[in-house]
């Protein structure tokens, strides 16, 4: 069943990781749908969020050939019942005199922050999950979005379990 | 205590010291700084090849007769893109092999400079793992987890890809050095519990089958296997990849399953109720249509690669480990198994052997008076005999020559399975002479396949690797031919090669420093052989003309049910009421 998919992969800093892990997506004509590349709390280590819309069997076979790249140290699928994701939007919506008011409503409304001000514009600044974004978005389309720039989701498991965790002993005892 | 070295001698230095012997390799612009203290090393044995495709090729028959990794060199740009084919022949066949390319200056990395290719990029899918390397400090690090990454786990190929002025800068050098690979921890110890759930299904299987396949012999594990085999008297299969893993000889081998395979390899997969599969991995040509391959068997899967494990064919019992390990494992496991429960497989061995029996290996003798291919293949093999390796190409010959030589050792048989590529035997025969140069190495080839890699004997004659090639020349690519034949009314669109006329393959060996011989008819077709067998000093060609009609039977026409096997054209195996 083709159901949507969040991976969170723990990789080695080095260059080419992203077109490795990519790769084996792509071969396979699987579209990323959201993808998130970032530092963790270990220098040599990222973690990649990757959200992707497959089915369980094919997704299981990347997976296993995620876990054989060199620099891929660890793969945990999120289930978003047992994590928090969290995406971040910054939006520039047309915010004259006559509309500023109700834009700025729209944005305490949904607790997001305006990050900037023009005399005809206003950029707004919102985290949350997809579904709440993609609200944000739908109410401020009627004044006008100028522009848009969303990242990729990251999430992490709830409760007190790390993923990196069992990873820096294992690195340390060795 | 580190010495004060360029990057280039610290490459040198590094392959020494990691227990290479021999580089198949051509220099160029970018790796050119590596050239200069080659010339020096008296450990290293450097072999100009004419063409990067049979550096690479080579590297991998040196590795498959050895269990060694092989080792290939080429430049930047075309020399390194030359390398691609056998990088992705030696990646689909596990062949342990590392690559070096030269690279142009970091500086001029992105730049489209002279010569430049991003080989990294291009050979990302294809390798087990690649490097580009950024620091000349990283070299004997990098080279020391290239060889650690190509040798162990799942074998395969490592590329290292060296600017230039990363061999020209100056370093230190120490070794051992500290290997730093977080991320690769190969299973090799399988689970104790699911090799007891294993032995338990061995031993109360009623039609339970050992699929063998190269896993087994790249764990090394033929003795192994062959106690296990004779433990449990269960029917032993042997893929393409595991020819000589068990002898062709003894007694429970059915032979090689798949398109190809033997009537009683085939079916007894077919109608199995439990697959011991070792070290192989369900692949198209052996398991034809999946959704109807083995419908009611059970299955053991047992591989070092995770990734193969339900794959293709969801497994039972899935076990992750070196091949060697399971199967001692199994060995003492079954025995435990055997103290309270023990299948009778009487009856299942009287349905093998009437299948064997009644449908075993065979060719007719061409209608046209010409000779038959399969009768040339066959005499090599039993004048060469059990102790000779040989090499094929891809295509009928191929077959041909895992049918009709009985491979009684392992390590005897090597030829390009995965990737099918064709050019593969002449270079690949010319590295396993290098590594196994006390024995008589014989390259099976097609007259299509040698006529992409023939220059390999060139480097042959002047190295003094005497390896001998029997070109077995329909004139066709004869397997495409085949095809032709069976499934496009016989439009033999663009298969002639007419090389039956030109090349003259005698004048050809002749041209190349090697004795160039023909053989036209059965009644010289022993002394032929016999002739190139005294010749230990120089390559032998023997230009051995078939007919171009014969074809390789049985066959499970691509895309169908292994049930639809043909024992020859137009001929499906009859089963009786009996058979299940």
């Amino acid at each position: 069943m083709s159901t949507t998919h969040t991976l969170s992969v723990l990789v080695e800093n080095k260059p080419g990781v992203l077109a490795r892990v990519a790769a084996l997506f792509s071969r396979r004509g699987f579209n990323i749908e959201s993808l998130a590349v970032g530092p963790t709390e270990h220098p040599t280590t990222s973690r990649m969020t990757i959200v992707v819309t497959v089915d369980d069997l094919p997704l299981e076979q990347v997976t296993k050939q995620l876990n054989k790249l060199i620099n891929v140290l660890k793969i945990v699928e999120l289930d978003p019942d047992s994590s928090v994701q969290r995406e971040l939007l910054l939006v520039k919506v047309k915010a004259d005199l006559a509309t500023r008011s109700h834009v700025l409503e729209t944005v305490q409304l949904f607790r997001a922050k305006v990050v900037d001000v023009a005399t005809d514009a206003v950029t707004i600044e919102a985290t949350g999950t997809a579904d709440k974004l993609a609200a944000l978005i739908k109410v401020l389309e009627p004044f006008g979005i100028r522009e848009l720039v969303q990242s990729g989701m990251v999430a992490v498991g709830r409760g007190s379990r790390s993923m990196t965790g069992s990873e820096n002993r294992l690195r340390s005892a060795s | 205590m580190s010495e004060s070295l360029t990057g280039a001698q610290s490459l040198v230095r590094s392959l020494e010291s990691v227990g290479a012997e021999v580089v198949f390799g051509i220099p160029g612009g970018a790796i050119l700084p590596a050239y200069d203290p080659i010339f020096d090393s008296k450990a290293l044995r450097h072999i100009l090849v004419r063409h990067e495709q049979g550096a690479g090729h080579a590297a991998e028959g040196y590795a498959q007769a050895t269990g060694k990794v092989g080792v290939c060199m080429a430049t930047s740009g075309p020399g390194a893109t030359n390398l691609v084919t056998p990088i992705a022949d030696a990646y689909m066949d596990s062949v342990p092999m590392v690559a070096i390319t030269g690279q142009v200056p970091s500086a001029s990395i992105g730049t489209d400079a002279f010569q430049e290719a991003d080989i990294c990029g291009i050979t990302m899918p294809i390798t087990k793992h690649n490097f580009l390397v950024q620091s000349a400090d990283d070299i004997p690090r990098t080279i020391a987890e290239a060889f650690h990454i190509a040798a162990t786990g799942r074998p395969g190929p490592v590329l290292v890809d060296l600017p230039k002025d990363i061999l020209q800068n100056q370093t230190t050098f120490a070794w051992p050095p500290t290997l730093d690979l977080a991320g690769y921890h190969p299973t090799t110890r399988p689970h104790a519990k699911q090799i007891r759930e294993a032995a338990r299904l061995i031993a109360e299987a009623q039609r339970p089958v050992l699929y063998v396949g190269g896993g087994v012999l790249k764990a090394r594990a033929a003795a192994e296997l062959r106690v296990l085999a004779e433990l449990t008297g269960i029917p032993v299969v042997t893929t393409l990849m595991a020819r000589g893993a068990f002898p062709d000889s003894h007694q429970q081998h059915l032979g090689m399953p798949g398109m190809h395979g033997t009537v009683a390899a085939v079916t007894a997969l077919q109608k199995s109720d439990l697959l011991i599969c070792l070290g192989a991995r369900f692949d198209d040509r052996v398991t034809g249509k999946l959704s109807s391959f083995a419908p009611g068997a059970k299955v053991i899967h047992a591989d070092i690669d995770p990734a193969e494990i339900s794959k293709n064919r969801t497994a039972d019992v899935p076990i992750v480990g070196d091949c060697r390990e399971t199967i001692a494992d199994l060995i003492v496991a079954v025995q435990e198994a055997f103290a309270t429960t023990r299948a009778d497989l009487t009856g299942w061995w009287k349905q093998v052997d009437g299948w064997r029996d009644t449908y075993p290996l065979g060719y007719e003798e061409p209608h046209d008076g010409s000779l038959a291919p399969q009768y040339v293949i066959e005499r090599i093999g039993r004048i060469a005999g059990p102790d000779a390796l040989y090499v094929s190409g891809v295509g009928q010959h191929q077959m041909w020559a895992s049918q009709f030589i009985s491979y009684e050792n392992p390590y005897t048989w090597l030829n390009s399975g995965g990737a099918g590529t064709m050019g593969y035997a002449v270079p690949a025969a010319m590295g396993a002479k290098v590594g196994r140069p006390e024995a008589t190495v014989w390259a099976i080839d097609g007259d299509g396949c040698f006529q992409m890699t023939n220059q390999e004997l060139v480097t042959c004659a002047i190295e003094g690797i005497p390896i001998k090639v029997a070109i077995i020349n329909n004139g066709n690519l004869g397997m495409v031919r085949q095809w032709q034949t069976l499934f496009y009314n016989s439009r033999y669109s663009n298969t002639g090669l007419d090389s039956r006329r030109v090349p003259d393959f005698v004048k050809l060996a002749d041209a190349m420093g090697c004795i160039g011989l023909r053989c036209e008819t059965k009644g010289d077709v022993d002394a032929t052989i016999e002739k190139a067998m005294a010749v230990d000093d120089m390559p032998v060609v023997i230009d051995f003309v078939v007919g171009e009609d014969a074809m390789v039977w049985p066959m499970v026409p691509a895309g169908t049910s292994n049930d639809e096997i043909l024992a020859a054209r137009d001929t499906r195996p009859v089963w009786g009421e009996d058979d299940v």
